[in-house]
């Protein structure tokens, strides 16, 4: 997980498999901001505000598939998610230390 | 040669960083006549807790290890315990204990000496006499490389896994380098990256024995049929942007650095010398660091992006933080800003230096900023019913 982070990126994207960016500051709904890849310096369009800290798509994510941040599953998309969304609790959940679907299952 | 630095020698070879006369209750009834002696005794600090009474087994078992370990973590130079009289904790055990590291223990019960006043009164003369010892001991040259610290984590927030958790691994690998102990634990907060520190265990026994306490953890938590978010990760974690237990957890680990995992231990278990070991421990501040200290720590390096003003009674806790906005807020309860690595004005090797030299003046004798404050706190992880 090592990363190199350069000076002007507004979020930051940790490993070539990754569907979200972290956000380096507060994004408003609309901006278009930049990230760096493997490729260089890329952009994408935010449709939702972003707080400092929080997540946004960069790749496209289907409906109960896993989502990725530093190469590895962070958990699985609730509902689809597309490119410039806010990732957080609404639209994916974890998958461990789910007590609750247990005893669902058993019922 | 090994490098050294200025401490206190202890008479079993273990090295402390602080002098401390701790004040232990062996049980709740004794906590009050414990405080009120360490408000007579200034620099005595005592660690009331809700135990020692009305447990059996494991549970029983783990408040004495909790209270033995922190007796003989090496910053404490001498030792005051204070029975009631009656309770599952036995006084005369956890002294003998104390005192096969060869520092001085008193012990003696509120019944038999007749109550609260007589208890602070008698309690008050042991200790002052107790201190004044303490307070002729001298520093000397002691190696580094006997140096345990502990990597923590709470209040996490994303710049926890982004900047200051990655930030303290770099730290963590140079006292690994200078041959020092580091301690991670936090089992909850490895849940979903505990392959990434099982492939690091030195032998499949280690590696099988970190698998086996995260699933004896995750079942605890099935049991309760509850979901663990909003617990941990805890509102705050979620506002701060941490969606998922996995989530926090892969920005957890990187806080121990890379070297290879020479061994899983339990709760209070004494670290062992040289290298990276992991504790079972929760992931609740006080109850892990108070283990963490009980194991024999040093010091303990915490990263925090919520920001949180604990310390603990008997090592000194280090507050580093990746959030410039809350260090700015909160300065009063944090020592090291690392927010600059997430700006690329520094790289993760020179936040890492910051760490590390933060690391060795506070072994020198540098007070935290919860140190200031005064912070004390202690905690017992429990793990069976109050009878």
């Amino acid at each position: 997980m090592d990363h190199i982070i350069t000076t002007g990126a507004d979020a930051l994207y940790m490993d070539e498999r990754d569907h979200v960016v972290t956000a380096l500051r507060e994004i408003m709904a609309g901006e278009t901001i930049t990230y760096r890849n493997g490729a260089g310096s890329q952009n994408v369009t935010v449709s939702n505000d972003i707080p400092f800290g929080h997540k946004v798509a960069v790749a496209a994510v289907e409906i109960g598939a896993d989502v990725r941040k530093y190469g590895e599953v962070i958990g699985r998309a609730v509902t689809p998610i597309a490119v410039g969304q806010h990732v957080h609790v609404h639209n994916i959940e974890g998958i461990r230390g789910r007590g609750d679907l247990g005893a669902k299952e058993k019922n | 040669m090994a490098r050294t630095f200025m401490g206190y020698e202890r008479a079993n070879g273990d090295i402390g960083i602080r002098n401390h006369l701790l004040i232990i209750p062996t049980v709740i009834c004794s906590n009050q006549v414990c405080s009120r002696i360490m408000q007579l005794v200034p620099g005595a600090v005592a660690i009331p807790h809700q135990h020692g009474c009305s447990q059996i087994g494991s549970d029983k078992a783990r408040t004495f290890d909790m209270l033995a370990g922190t007796g003989k973590n090496p910053n404490v130079g001498a030792v005051l315990i204070i029975s009631l009289g009656c309770e599952v904790v036995d006084p005369i055990a956890l002294a003998e204990e104390i005192r096969s590291t060869g520092k001085p223990v008193e012990v003696f019960d509120i019944q038999s000496v007749g109550g609260s006043v007589k208890a602070i009164s008698h309690g008050a003369e042991l200790a002052k006499r107790l201190m004044a010892d303490l307070a002729k001991q001298e520093k000397v040259p002691v190696p580094l490389n006997k140096l345990k610290v502990a990597v923590k984590c709470g209040g996490s927030d994303a710049t926890s896994g982004l900047a200051s958790n990655p930030a303290l691994g770099a730290a963590a690998d140079s006292l690994i380098a200078a041959g020092g102990s580091i301690v991670i634990g936090e089992t909850t907060e490895i849940i979903g990256a505990e392959h990434l520190l099982a492939e690091r265990c030195v032998t499949a026994e280690i590696s099988d024995k970190l698998y086996y306490i995260v699933d004896r953890f995750e079942k605890e938590v099935e049991r309760m049929g509850a979901d663990m978010r909003g617990g941990n990760p805890s509102p705050g974690n979620i506002a701060g942007g941490l969606s998922t237990i996995e989530e926090k957890s892969l920005g957890c680990i990187s806080k121990c650095g890379k070297a290879p995992i020479q061994g899983v231990i339990e709760y209070a278990e004494r670290i062992p010398d040289h290298g990276l070991y992991f504790m079972d421990s929760p992931g609740n501040d006080i109850e892990c660091v108070s283990g963490m200290a009980a194991g024999g720590a040093h010091i303990v390096c915490f990263t925090t992006g919520r920001g949180t003003p604990t310390g603990a009674a008997v090592v000194p806790v280090i507050k580093i933080t990746g959030n410039k906005m809350m260090f700015q807020r909160m300065e009063d309860n944090m020592d090291i800003d690392v927010s600059d690595m997430l700006d690329g004005s520094a790289s993760l090797e020179q936040a890492g230096e910051r760490i590390w030299q933060e690391i060795v003046d506070v072994a020198e004798g540098k007070w935290t900023k919860a140190e200031v404050l005064g912070h004390t706190e202690f905690s017992i992880n429990r793990i069976g019913p109050s009878l």
